[in-house]
């Protein structure tokens, strides 16, 4: 998996938005000046700040499945921390796997939602250089995906909701990772999510990278924020291995089909979350207040649902996803 | 060098030979086996979700100068560098004869390498990729498919039906890798749920080949959800008493490893088989370093404890055997059903 490549230029815009970061820039820097000099400038702010609107609304009506990708890897879009802060009401982490490790790529606990208490998995990128290296930029071992294993199989004995939020380029490829068995830890969990005997919600708030998202990533409901992406590969790993160009990712990530309107005609997720204008990297805590109604009606829905119902619907719902009527016999 | 076009579908018609009866799995002599190899023929090599950059005869294996051996009579094993006599390499069961390496075998041979004369019956051979995505890359998916269609005379990388094995009647699913890499698209993922359905109707026990790069990146996350769709069918296979079995072969990475393959009752491989989640080239890559000798082969991931027992392929059908009749029979636990013996005429 091609490592979390944040953005697409250094200060950590993203070439697309070079035109709204230009006239933010001009805003801050009037504002700086009004506040040296006293003078009164509040006309030509509110027409910049009005033409900003204007970009981003123009930027955002129309983004490239490739710009989306970059909307999702955002340096400042809300990450794992920022949903325990703004979204859960009280979180208490529980650490390590009990056979190897405590990796710091998956973040596990007790976490309360609207009086809801439920058990978070959810990938961890980090916010500062330390953090994500911590982290491996989401990139989970063997051992996330044990510990993430164990604490679902803890909430099933409690009888609470899992909720799972997914944001990672894709398990770790490393020496290591394959020592402990990294296909053996997805596919144990992958299995297992069949068996819970609870509700699960996952939500997709950035990457979902390939089979190290779907590690963590079966659910009786999928849903995916407006400007996250989900794919079987990067659009890099596509390009450089379909086109034998990795400047090609532009072109893969369109035909990847991995954006969440791609995916919800594809009947691959459930619902689509929606981002403030301009995405979540803007406006964080507007985005993480809608998460955060979105997730508890959800959850509320699925508390209503008998579990053997739940267990069986989540199942025939992976088990026809992509197989059409009329194409793929049933068994007679 | 494998071929198609000879050792497809004839090769069921084909003289079985070797010896029915189950024996002990025999260690097989550890073969010097190279770090990950390096030259750039492209198979499999990425991150778990790949498909060959060639498909077809000469992605298969690797050679040092590939010109000089044109699909020809002669290839170098990829573990011990000796040029073999193609001819003598499909005799022996492609097998290595130097240091006894595992060649990936083509799924039609696989069939008739394994089962019973006369007693394999496919299931489901018509179903087809749909390419949902209208992908294209370099040039479209569908003329890719349907030129490797016409190539292989298989509609989809994964041939499945019954069969015997030493008088025991299977269900078997074979990943070919001569089809795109054995990737795993929608109609490899739905011939897998199939075949733990009909296992599951049938009270038969499963038997799955696999050699794959992963995922077929072309079917876009359909693909991805393969994985979720075969975990799902095995474990509800599982969950009423079933019995499976997975021998993986070289290679199985990817997508294919993370998913059913990993998960069966038994997962066994063959010698020398490369097994991993990503690619050895993708890891090298990315740590920037040399990678530990017999890194991702079969006996490493033994060594361990990833797998039950590595056996080699002369003997798997009596291991195979074997393995099924400690599954078959009375359970003393009462809520898990009994897979029947279903006994064939040659069974002794
Ligand atoms: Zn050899």
């Amino acid at each position: 998996m091609s490592k979390a490549k944040g953005s697409n230029d250094a200060a950590g815009g993203m070439a697309f938005e070079r035109k709204i970061d230009e006239i933010e820039a001009k805003i801050a820097e009037l504002e700086a000046l009004s506040l040296s000099t006293h003078l009164d400038i509040s006309p030509e702010l509110e027409a910049l700040k009005a033409k900003r609107t204007e970009e981003i609304n123009k930027t955002y009506a129309d983004l490239t499945a490739w710009e989306r990708v970059n909307v999702a890897r955002h340096p400042k879009r809300p990450v794992a921390s920022d949903y325990v802060a703004e979204v859960f009401d009280d979180f208490l982490e529980l650490h390590g796997d009990r056979y190897f490790a405590d990796d710091q790529a998956i973040l596990t606990g007790f976490a309360t939602l609207d009086d809801r208490r439920c058990m978070l998995i959810a990938h961890r990128k980090g916010r500062t250089t330390k953090e994500r290296l911590e982290c491996n930029f989401g990139c989970a071992h063997p051992e996330g995906y044990r510990k993430a294993l164990r604490k679902m199989r803890l909430a099933e004995k409690l009888g609470l909701p899992i909720v799972s939020m997914i944001n990672t380029p894709g398990a770790y490829p490393g020496i290591g990772a394959e020592e402990r068995g990294q296909a053996m830890a997805i596919a144990e969990n992958i299995m297992a999510m069949f068996t819970l005997r609870v509700p699960i919600l996952v939500v997709v708030i950035g990457e979902g990278g390939s089979g190290g998202a779907l590690g963590i990533g079966i659910g009786d409901r999928v849903l995916m924020l407006e400007h996250a992406y989900y794919s079987v590969i990067s659009p890099e790993g596509c390009a450089a291995i379909l086109w034998k160009d990795g400047e090609r990712s532009p072109e893969a990530a369109e035909a990847l089909k991995l954006t969440s309107k791609d995916l919800i005609g594809l009947k691959v997720i459930d619902q689509v979350i929606s981002e403030p204008q301009g995405g979540a990297h803007r406006a964080p805590s507007v985005a993480m207040a809608e998460v955060k109604r979105v997730l508890s009606r959800n959850l509320e829905e699925l508390e209503g649902i008998p579990i053997e119902q739940l267990l069986e619907a989540r199942r025939a719902k992976y088990r026809h996803i992509g197989a059409i009527q009329g194409r793929f016999p049933s068994l007679a | 060098m494998g071929d198609e076009k000879t050792s497809g579908k004839n090769a069921l018609a084909e003289e079985k030979k070797g010896k029915k009866e189950p024996k002990k799995p025999q260690k097989e002599p550890r073969s010097k086996k190279k770090a990950a190899s390096k030259d750039s023929d492209g198979s499999k090599e990425t991150d778990g979700e790949v498909e060959p950059k060639k498909e077809g005869r000469l992605s298969r294996f690797r050679f040092s100068k590939k010109k000089d051996m044109p699909g020809g009579l002669w290839l170098k094993c990829e573990s011990c560098a000796e040029v073999i006599f193609r001819k003598e390499l499909e005799e022996k069961g492609r097998v290595c004869p130097a240091c006894g390496f595992h060649f990936t075998v083509p799924g039609a041979e696989r069939v008739a390498m394994l089962l019973d004369e006369g007693t394999w019956k496919e299931d489901f051979d018509q179903l087809e990729a749909l390419d949902r995505l209208n992908f294209q890359d370099a040039r479209p998916y569908a003329e890719k498919l349907e030129r490797t269609v016409q190539r292989t005379g298989q509609k989809e990388a994964l041939i499945c039906g019954t069969g015997q094995v030493h008088g025991r009647k299977v269900v078997l699913a074979v990943l070919d890798f001569g089809f795109m890499g054995g990737s795993m698209g929608e109609v490899v993922g739905e011939k897998v749920a199939l075949s733990c359905e009909v296992a599951s109707k049938q009270g038969l026990p499963l038997v799955i080949f696999t050699s794959s790069g992963g995922a077929r990146m072309h079917e876009g996350v359909l693909s991805l959800m393969q994985m979720a769709k075969t975990c799902a069918a095995l474990q509800a296979f599982h969950e009423g008493g079933g019995f499976s079995i997975c021998v993986m072969t070289h290679p199985t990475t990817g997508g294919v490893t993370a998913s059913f393959a990993s998960v069966t009752d038994i997962v066994l491989a063959e010698p020398g088989a490369l097994i991993g989640f990503a690619g050895p080239r993708v890891i090298a890559t990315t740590l920037k370093q040399e990678l530990p000798p017999g890194f991702q082969r079969a006996e490493f991931l033994k060594e361990r404890g990833m797998i039950d027992e590595i056996v080699s392929r002369t003997d798997l059908p009596g291991t195979i055997a074997r393995l099924i009749d400690y599954a078959s029979g009375p359970r003393v636990s009462p809520d898990r059903p009994p897979i029947e013996r279903r006994s064939g005429d040659r069974r002794g």
